[in-house]
C-alpha cells in the first residue's frame, strides 16, 4: 500500500482536529480535538519513519504520546476544576485574563 | 588584606541589610539604629581605605580579580583610581547623613520601615560597586541593578505622583542602559576578533576600530551617561523623580546616582573611545552650555523647592560635563571635585528643603515666608546651602566651578564665557526663593513651625563643615584627584594648552 | 619680606563673626563689645605693620605671608597668600580704622535692636572679607574677599529683611554685584589663559609679554567688575536702594570701603591698564559719566541717605576717573578715596545721628533748623560738607582738585572733555551738598510736633568728631611733601616723564572754587532764601522727574533685562514641559496607544487564538511553499 495514503489520513485528522478546536466551545470537545491533532502528528511521524526506514519517527511518536498523556492529566484536571467553580465547560466563559 | 578592601567595603552594607532583615519589623528604632550603624561603619572603613591610597600612582589600586563567567571572559574585577575613590567616599559619607536626616521619612510609605532600610543598604552596595568595578560587564550589572532599589524607594516611599515618577525614572534609565548594553556587546565582539574575549577596561582601551564603529559605540555609552547625569535634553525625568522621592532618596539620586553618568563619561567614554571623544566634543560642549543656562533659567521659573533644586542640579551637571570635555587638567580635576562638592551642597539644600516641606506640609515656595524670624537655624542652613549652590568663594563649590571655567577657557573660550553667565543666573535662582521663603513678614501658616531639632542639626553639621573646609582647603581631595584626572586626559590624547605667552615664546 | 601677623588681620574679625553667629543668643550681652574689640585689634595689627613699614626703605616695604597652597591643578597654582604693600596698608588702616569707629557708633545706634549681635557679626564678617580683598596676593584671593564683601553687604542691606522692599534691595545689590563678579572671573580666566598665572606678582612680571588685545580684554573685564562693586555706570542702580541697610552700614560699606574696592582693583592692576590704553580710556570715561550721573541724581533726592548715596556714586566716579588717567592719576585717586572715606563716613554717621533724633525720618523736607538741636552733629557734618565741596584747606580740596587738574593735563580733546566733566561735577556737588546741609540744619523747622530732635549720645558723636578731624586734616597730610604720591610710588610706578601742563594747579584751584561758589550760591538762593515745601512739588521739569527716578536706570534695566528675562523664563518653563518633556511623554503615549490598538486582537477567547495560530501556520507553510516553488 502507498505510504502517502497514511499521510492523507494524518492531514485529514489534523484538519478535523483544528476545525474542532476553532469552532467548538465545549472544553472537553476542544480537548479531544487537540488529542486528534496530536495523533495526526503521531501518524505522520510513524509514516515518515517507515518511508525513511529508520526509527527516529517512532521514537518521536512515543515522546508525543507521553507528553499527550501528561497533558490529558493536567488539562482534564483544570477543566474539571473550572467546571466545578464556574458551572460551565465553555472555553468562551473562561476569559478571566482578558477582563 | 590590602586587596580585599573594596570587596569588604561593598559587602558591609549588604551584611547590614541582612541584619536589618532579621530584626523584628515592629521595632523600627532598632532597625534605624542598625542601618545608621552600618552606614557609619562603612564610612569608617572607606576612610581607612582612603588613607592607604597611594596618591601618585595612576594605576588602579586595591585591585581584585576573580573569574566570574569564564566562558564569556567576564571577571569580578574591582579597583579604584583617584576619581573613583573620591566618588566612593562621597557615596559612603552621604549615606549615614541621609539615614540620620531622614529618620522618619520611611513612615507613611507603601511598605514597612524595614524594607526601606534594606533597600537603602542594598543601594549603598550598588553605589560602591558601580564606582569600583573595572570590568565593563560588572559595571553594567551594577549600573542597571542600582535602578531597582531606587525605583522602589521612589515608588514606595515618595509623595505625590510617586509611581509615575518612579516608572519614568526607571524606563528612561533602562533605555539608556539598553544602548550601552549594545555598545558593550559590540566591544566584546571586537575584543574577540583582536586576541581574546574580554570585558577588562584596560584591555578594551587598546582596541582598534574604524571611526564609524567608534563613533557609534561612543554614542551608545554617552547617551546612557547623558540620561543618567542628566544632560539637556535628557533631563526631564529628574525634576519629577526629585519632586516625588523622599528627601533622603533625592539626595542619593542627585548626589550619587547622577554622578555615575559623569563618572562614566570620564572612565568609559574618554578611555575607550579617545578619537570619538575628539569628534563629539564640540557637540557635547554645546549641550553642556545649554544645560548650564537652560537649567538655571528653569530653576528661576520653578514654584516648587524640590523641582528648583533639581533644575539647579541640571545646571551644575552642565558645568561638570563641560569640565570633563574641556580636556584640560583643570577642567577634569575641577569636574571631579565638582561631583564631590555638588553631592554635599545638594545634600544640604535638599535636606533642608525636605525638613521645611515636612514641617509645612508643602514644598511650594509661595507657601513659605519670613522663616528667618520663625526658624532661624533652619533658615541659616538653607541660606548657607544656597550660597554653596551659587558657588560663593570660600565655599567648596567655588573651587570646583572656577577650575572648570578656567580649564574650559584655556581651550574653549566661547563655551567658558557663555557658561560663566551661569554665575549671574545662579544668584537669581538662589536669592529669589531665599527672599520669598526666608525674608519678608511671617506669612500665615508659618508662625509655629519648629526649628531644627538636635538630630537634624547633627545630620547637617558635617555637611556644612565639609562645604566650608573644602572651600578653603581643597588640597587633600585635589591631590587624590589630580593624577587620575591628568591620566584620563593623557589617555584621550590631550595635553594642557600652553598659555599665550608661552606659545609666543616657542 | 614676610610677616606672620598678616593673617591675624583677617582672622580676628572672622573669628568674631563666626563666634557671634554660632553661639547665638548666648553672646547677646557682650557680643557687640567683642566685635568692636576685635575690629580694634585688627586696627592695632595694621598700625603695627604700618610702623614696621615706615622703618624700612621705600622699596622694601611690602611684606607677604604664604599660608598654604589653596588650589593646585596642573599649571594652575594659587596659594592662600597675603601681601601687604604700600597700597594695601592705606586700605587696611582705612577699613579697620573707620570700621572700628563705626563699630563704636553702632553700639549706641543699634542699642534698641533685638538683633544687635547679628548686626555686629555681619560687620565683623565684612571687615574680614574686605581685608582679605585688599590683602590677597592674587586675583583669585581677591575674588574671595570681593564676593565676601558682597555677601556681607547683602546681609546688612537686608538686615531688616522682614520688610519686603529691603529684602528686594539686598537681592538687587547682590545680583548687580554678581554681574560685576562675572567680569572679574572672566578677567581671571583670560589672565590665566594668556599669562599662565593669576597672582599679582606673576601678572605684573609677564604683562609686558602679552598682546595688547588680551590685556585690553582683561582690563575691560576688570572694569566691568569695578562698575559692579563700585556702583559705576551702568551697574550703579543698586546703590540707592542699598540705603535700606542700617545707617552705619551705609557709612562703612556703601561709602567708605566696599564701594571703593573697584578703585582698588583698577589701581592694583595698574600694570594691565598702563599697557592697555583703550581699557584705560574706558575707565576714565566711565568715571566721568558716573560722576555726572551721581551728581545729577543727588540734586533731586529728598531722602538724605539717598542724596548721600548719589554723592558717593559721584565721588567714586572721581576716583575711577583718576584711576583712568594713568600713572599720574593713581595716587590722587587713592588720596580722594581716603579723604572721601573720612568725610563721607562722617556725613553718613551724621545723617544717622539726625535720623536717630528724628524717629528714623529720612525725608529732608521734614527736617529744617536742626543745628540748634544737634550742634555736634551739625559741626561734624558741616566739616564733612566743606571737605566734599572742596573748600581749602579741607581734605576734598586737595584730592579733588588734583584729579581735575590731572584730567585737564591729559591734553587734547580727551583732557578738555574729562576735565570739564570733572569741573562741572564739582559745581553740582557744591549745589546738592549745600542743599542737603541747608534743608537739614538751616531754615525753618518743618517737622511734626511729635518729633523731639536731640543730640546723640557720646558713643555716637565721638566717632563723628574723629572722622570730622580726618576730613579736616587728611588732605593736607597726604599732600604735604607729596607724601602719599611718594609712598605709593613703588606700587603704581608714576610716570617720571614731565607732562605738558595745560593748566597750572593754581588756575585749576581758582576755577574749581569759582564753580563751587556758583553751585553753593544757587543752592542757597533756592533753599535758604525760599521756603522748602514739605511735600515735594510735582509741577517740576521733566529733567527733575527723570533725576528723581535715578535717571531711568532702573526703568532701563527693567525694560531691557528684567522683563524680557522673566518672559524668557516663562517661555522656557513652558517649553520644557510642553516640548522636551512633551516628547518624552509623547513616546510613552505612543507606546500606550499602540498597545491599546493591538489589545483589540486579544479577545480572550481561546478559540480565536487557536485560529490565529492556525492561520499563522498556514501562512508560514504557504510562504515556504511560494519560496521553494
Amino acid at each position: 500500500m502507498n505510504s502517502a495514503n497514511y499521510l492523507y489520513v494524518a492531514a485529514l485528522l489534523f484538519t478535523i482536529g483544528s476545525i474542532g478546536v476553532v469552532v467548538r466551545r465545549n472544553a472537553i470537545v476542544v480537548f479531544m480535538c487537540i488529542e486528534l491533532m496530536l495523533n495526526a502528528a503521531n501518524l505522520a511521524f510513524v509514516t515518515f519513519a517507515r518511508i525513511n526506514g529508520n526509527l527516529d519517527g517512532q521514537v518521536m511518536a512515543f515522546f508525543t504520546m507521553v507528553v499527550a498523556a501528561c497533558e490529558v492529566v493536567v488539562g482534564l484536571a483544570i477543566i474539571v476544576t473550572i467546571y466545578r467553580s464556574r458551572r460551565s465547560a465553555s472555553v468562551d466563559d473562561a476569559s478571566l485574563l482578558k477582563r | 588584606m590590602s586587596n580585599a578592601w573594596l570587596t569588604s567595603l561593598g559587602l558591609l552594607p549588604l551584611l547590614g541589610a541582612f541584619l536589618v532583615s532579621v530584626l523584628p519589623e515592629k521595632n523600627t528604632l532598632l532597625i534605624k539604629r542598625a542601618a545608621l550603624g552600618t552606614t557609619l561603619v562603612v564610612a569608617g572603613v572607606a576612610i581607612a581605605m582612603a588613607t592607604q591610597f597611594q596618591r601618585d600612582n595612576v594605576n588602579f589600586q586595591f585591585v581584585e580579580t576573580h573569574q566570574w563567567i569564564p566562558s564569556l571572559g567576564i571577571n569580578y574585577a574591582v579597583g579604584v583610581d583617584g576619581i573613583a575613590l573620591v566618588l566612593i567616599l562621597l557615596s559612603v559619607l552621604l549615606a549615614p547623613i541621609v539615614v540620620l536626616a531622614g529618620w522618619n521619612e520611611a513612615l507613611g510609605g507603601r511598605w514597612s520601615v524595614k524594607t526601606f532600610y534594606i533597600l537603602l543598604l542594598i543601594l549603598e552596595t550598588m553605589m560602591i560597586g558601580v564606582f569600583a568595578s573595572t570590568d565593563v560587564f560588572l559595571f553594567y550589572v551594577f549600573f542597571e541593578a542600582m535602578l531597582i532599589p531606587v525605583y522602589f524607594l521612589i515608588g514606595g516611599y515618595g509623595s505625590g505622583a510617586r509611581s509615575a515618577a518612579a516608572v519614568k525614572f526607571l524606563i528612561y534609565s533602562l533605555f539608556g542602559g539598553l544602548l550601552m548594553l549594545a555598545s558593550i556587546i559590540a566591544l566584546y565582539v571586537l575584543s574577540g576578533d583582536q586576541g581574546g574575549h574580554t570585558f577588562d577596561i584596560n584591555a578594551l582601551s587598546h582596541l582598534h576600530m574604524s571611526s564609524t564603529t567608534e563613533n557609534m559605540l561612543f554614542l551608545g555609552f554617552f547617551i546612557a551617561f547623558a540620561i543618567k547625569a542628566p544632560v539637556w535634553p535628557f533631563h526631564t525625568w529628574l525634576p519629577d523623580a526629585a519632586e516625588s522621592a523622599t528627601p533622603g532618596t533625592s539626595v542619593l539620586l542627585l548626589g550619587v546616582l547622577d554622578k555615575v553618568g559623569t563618572f562614566g563619561m570620564i572612565r568609559y567614554c574618554l578611555t575607550l573611545f579617545p578619537h570619538a571623544t575628539k569628534t563629539f566634543t564640540p557637540i557635547i560642549l554645546v549641550l553642556a552650555v545649554i544645560s548650564i543656562i537652560y537649567g538655571a533659567f528653569l530653576a528661576i521659573g520653578q514654584k516648587d523647592f524640590k523641582r528648583l533644586i533639581a533644575y539647579t542640579s541640571i545646571s551644575h551637571f552642565g558645568f561638570i560635563t563641560m569640565g570633563i570635555f574641556a580636556m584640560t587638567s583643570q577642567g577634569q580635576s575641577g569636574a571631579t571635585l565638582y561631583m564631590f562638592n555638588h553631592g554635599f551642597s545638594t545634600a544640604a539644600l535638599f535636606l533642608v528643603a525636605g525638613w521645611m516641606s515636612s514641617r509645612r506640609g508643602s514644598s511650594r515656595i509661595a507657601d513659605f515666608g519670613g522663616l528667618q524670624r520663625v526658624t532661624p537655624v533652619m533658615a541659616w542652613v538653607f541660606f548657607f546651602a544656597g550660597m554653596s549652590s551659587l558657588a560663593l568663594p570660600g565655599l567648596s563649590s567655588f573651587v570646583s566651578e572656577f577650575l572648570v571655567l578656567v580649564g574650559t577657557y584655556t581651550r574653549y573660550p566661547v563655551a567658558a564665557v557663555i557658561g560663566a553667565f551661569g554665575i549671574v543666573l545662579a544668584a537669581l535662582y538662589i536669592l529669589i526663593p531665599v527672599q520669598r521663603a526666608l525674608h519678608g513678614p511671617v506669612t500665615e501658616g508659618n508662625e509655629n513651625l519648629p526649628d531644627l531639632n538636635l538630630r537634624e542639626k547633627v545630620a547637617i553639621a558635617p555637611v556644612v563643615a565639609v562645604i566650608l573646609v573644602l572651600g578653603f582647603y581643597p588640597s587633600p581631595l585635589l591631590r587624590v584627584i589630580n593624577p587620575g584626572a591628568a591620566h584620563s586626559i593623557a589617555q584621550a590624547g590631550f595635553s594642557d594648552p600652553l598659555s599665550s605667552i608661552e606659545k609666543a615664546g616657542k | 619680606m614676610t610677616s606672620n601677623l598678616l593673617v591675624y588681620l583677617i582672622a580676628l574679625p572672622l573669628f568674631g563673626s563666626a563666634l557671634l553667629l554660632l553661639a547665638g543668643r548666648k553672646t547677646d550681652k557682650w557680643g557687640h563689645l567683642l566685635a568692636t574689640a576685635l575690629s580694634a585689634g585688627a586696627f592695632g595689627v595694621g598700625l603695627y605693620e604700618f610702623s614696621q613699614m615706615l622703618s624700612r626703605a621705600n622699596d622694601q616695604r611690602a611684606v607677604t605671608q604664604k599660608l598654604f597652597s589653596w588650589i593646585s591643578v596642573g599649571s594652575f597654582q594659587v596659594d592662600a597668600g597675603l601681601m601687604l604693600d604700600q597700597l594695601s596698608i592705606c586700605f587696611v588702616l582705612l577699613i579697620t580704622g573707620v570700621g572700628t569707629l563705626i563699630h563704636i557708633y553702632s553700639i549706641a545706634y543699634m542699642s534698641h535692636d533685638r538683633d544687635r549681635r547679628r548686626f555686629f557679626a555681619y560687620l565683623n564678617l565684612f571687615i574680614a572679607a574686605m581685608l582679605l580683598l585688599v590683602l590677597g596676593d592674587s586675583y583669585l584671593n581677591l575674588y574671595v574677599g570681593w564676593e565676601g564683601v558682597g555677601l556681607a553687604s547683602y546681609l546688612l542691606i537686608g538686615f531688616w529683611n522682614q520688610k519686603p522692599t529691603y529684602a528686594t534691595a539686598a537681592k538687587k545689590a547682590f545680583v548687580a554685584n554678581r554681574v560685576g563678579d562675572l567680569g572679574l572671573s572672566l578677567a581671571i580666566m583670560i589672565s590665566f589663559a594668556t599669562l599662565g598665572t593669576v597672582s599679582f606678582a606673576g601678572v605684573k612680571a609677564h604683562a609686558g609679554q602679552a598682546s595688547t588685545g588680551a590685556l585690553t580684554a582683561i582690563g575691560i573685564m576688570l572694569l566691568v567688575a569695578a562698575t559692579g562693586k563700585s556702583a559705576q555706570f551702568p551697574l550703579q542702580a543698586w546703590l540707592g536702594d542699598a540705603m535700606a541697610g542700617p545707617t552705619p552700614v551705609s557709612a562703612l560699606i556703601h561709602a567708605a570701603t566696599m564701594v571703593t574696592a573697584g578703585v582698588y582693583l583698577i589701581i592694583r592692576s595698574n600694570f594691565i591698564f598702563d599697557a592697555a590704553p583703550t581699557a584705560q580710556l574706558l575707565v576714565a570715561i566711565i568715571g566721568a559719566i558716573t560722576l555726572l550721573f551721581g551728581a545729577v541724581i543727588g540734586m533731586a533726592k529728598d531722602d538724605i541717605k539717598k542724596a548721600l548715596a548719589a554723592s558717593t556714586m559721584s565721588q567714586i566716579g572721581y576716583m575711577v576717573l583718576g584711576a583712568g588717567l594713568g600713572p599720574v592719576g593713581y595716587a590722587f585717586a587713592i588720596m580722594h578715596l581716603l579723604t572721601h572715606g573720612f568725610f563721607k563716613a562722617g556725613m553718613f554717621l551724621g545723617a544717622g545721628s539726625v535720623m536717630h533724633g528724628m524717629d528714623d525720618e529720612v525725608n529732608m523736607r521734614r527736617y529744617g533748623g536742626l543745628r540748634k538741636y544737634m550742634p555736634i552733629t551739625f559741626a561734624t557734618f558741616g566739616l564733612g560738607y566743606l571737605a566734599i565741596i572742596g573748600v581749602p584747606p579741607f581734605a576734598g580740596f586737595y584730592s579733588k582738585d588734583k584729579i581735575i587738574e590731572v584730567a585737564f593735563n591729559m591734553g587734547g580733546i580727551k583732557g578738555v572733555t574729562l576735565g570739564t566733566a570733572a569741573l562741572l561735577g564739582a559745581a553740582i556737588t557744591a549745589f546738592y551738598m549745600t542743599r542737603v546741609v541747608v534743608m537739614t540744619f538751616a531754615g525753618n523747622k518743618r517737622w511734626d510736633e511729635k518729633a523731639h530732635p536731640h543730640e546723640s549720645p557720646a558713643l555716637m558723636w565721638v566717632p563723628m568728631v574723629l572722622l570730622a578731624l580726618g576730613s579736616v586734616a587728611s588732605g593736607f597730610l597726604f599732600t604735604h611733601g607729596n607724601s602719599l604720591v611718594n609712598w605709593l610710588a613703588p606700587v603704581v610706578a608714576p610716570n617720571p616723564a614731565h607732562r605738558s601742563e595745560m593748566l597750572k594747579p593754581a588756575v585749576v584751584s581758582i576755577l574749581a572754587l569759582v564753580v563751587v561758589l556758583i553751585g553753593v550760591g544757587i543752592a542757597i538762593m533756592k533753599y535758604l532764601r525760599a521756603d522748602v515745601p514739605v511735600v515735594a512739588p510735582e509741577d517740576v521739569s521733566i529733567f527733575t522727574k527723570i533725576a528723581r527716578r535715578d535717571l531711568l536706570q532702573d526703568d532701563f534695566n527693567e525694560a531691557v533685562f528684567m522683563r524680557p528675562g522673566q518672559k524668557l523664563t516663562q517661555a522656557l518653563v513652558l517649553t520644557d514641559s510642553a516640548v522636551i518633556d512633551g516628547a518624552v511623554r509623547g513616546v510613552a503615549r505612543m507606546t500606550k496607544g499602540s498597545g491599546s490598538v493591538l489589545r483589540n486582537t486579544q479577545t480572550g477567547f481561546v478559540r480565536s487564538y487557536a485560529m490565529w495560530i492556525l492561520l499563522g501556520a498556514i501562512g508560514l507553510i504557504a510562504a515556504i511553499w511560494v519560496v521553494t516553488l
